[in-house]
């Protein structure tokens, strides 16, 4: 088979009942995956980790603080993805996992901007500052509770994923921002890019890196946030789905009467 | 089996609460609303079956 048609394979899935089949088959695997990267990342954070030098015990905040940040910006690009799919070839499944992955972001957001603000204190001696990264972050924040909010406003659900698809496009501005906001205006309390940078992994990028007694168990945690979004996305599009049958039969209900 | 989180024991304790309270509560809800939702398709399905 070729690239092409290998590719084309992934638009069975905008079948309602393949997604369903197919999700339900894979669920196991990622709730069970995600509980074990979880649990034993956290614990050897938690546990198992030495106080830094110069942040002290505080530093244990990065095993929650860092995964939950990646995944609120990378919901936000994953919901764009399925936006546009939307927009483009018109499957609903698609529309509903955006739908479905947005208040996941939304916790993942609210994590992150708590875990902060509790490790900012003691580090920076305050809770909140305008910084660019911390704005652009609780600007995201707010996209997300506004994308949710218009999902329920409008009651005919292709217009409500229209236009919700649209403030997703808008959105993807900070979610972009709140990831490259330190390199963009290089000011602020906020510290760049210590970890998910490739020369820091791989060595040849010399400046100051996470070290790899902290990476390791982070590394296991960044795993298990990713496997238990994925877990979450692919559970709530099927109860999304669900829901719009329901509506569906309901209205078939209503017009035979 | 506690490791020593000195002064700053409150800050981590915290974070560590409130993080895995959010994600306990996402994932319960989750489930909850997901198994409402599929009880209430399949009696939909079966009203509309029996009622042709």
């Amino acid at each position: 088979m070729s690239i092409a048609a290998k590719a084309n394979t992934i638009w069975q899935y905008a079948n309602p009942k393949k997604f369903l089949a197919t999700s339900e088959r894979v669920l196991p695997f990622f709730w069970a995956t995600a509980a074990i990267c979880l649990v034993v990342g956290l614990v050897w954070g938690f546990f198992f980790t030495p106080d830094d030098f110069r942040q002290g015990s505080t530093v244990k905040i990065i095993y929650l603080h860092v995964p939950s940040a990646l995944m609120a910006i990378n919901c936000w690009l994953m919901m764009l993805v399925t936006s546009l799919v939307w927009l483009v070839r018109r499957h609903h499944v698609s529309a509903l996992a955006a739908r479905a992955a947005a208040p996941i972001g939304v916790v993942m957001t609210l994590i992150a901007l708590v875990t902060g603000a509790i490790w900012g204190q003691p580090m920076w001696g305050t809770w909140w500052a305008w910084d660019p990264r911390l704005t652009s972050f609780l600007i995201l924040f707010l996209f997300y509770l506004g994308y949710i909010a218009l999902w329920e406003a409008i009651e005919d659900p292709d217009t409500a994923a229209d236009l919700t698809s649209v403030l997703c496009l808008v959105g993807s501005v900070f979610a972009i921002l709140s990831r490259y906001a330190v390199n963009f205006w290089n000011q602020g309390l906020h510290q760049g890019a210590s970890v998910m940078r490739a020369g820091a992994v791989t060595g040849t990028d010399t400046t100051e890196k996470v070290s790899n007694v902290f990476f390791y168990p982070l590394f296991l945690c960044i795993i298990g946030f990713v496997l238990l979004f994925i877990a979450l996305v692919l559970y709530r599009t099927g109860t999304e789905i669900r829901a719009r049958r329901i509506r569906a039969l309901l209205a078939r209900e209503r017009a035979g009467a | 089996m506690m490791p020593d989180l000195g002064k700053h024991t409150e800050a981590v304790l915290s974070s560590y609460a409130l993080s895995l309270l959010m994600l306990v509560l996402l994932v319960a809800l989750s489930l909850w609303r997901g198994r409402k939702v599929r009880a209430e398709m399949e009696k939909t399905e079966q009203r509309m079956s029996r009622n042709g």
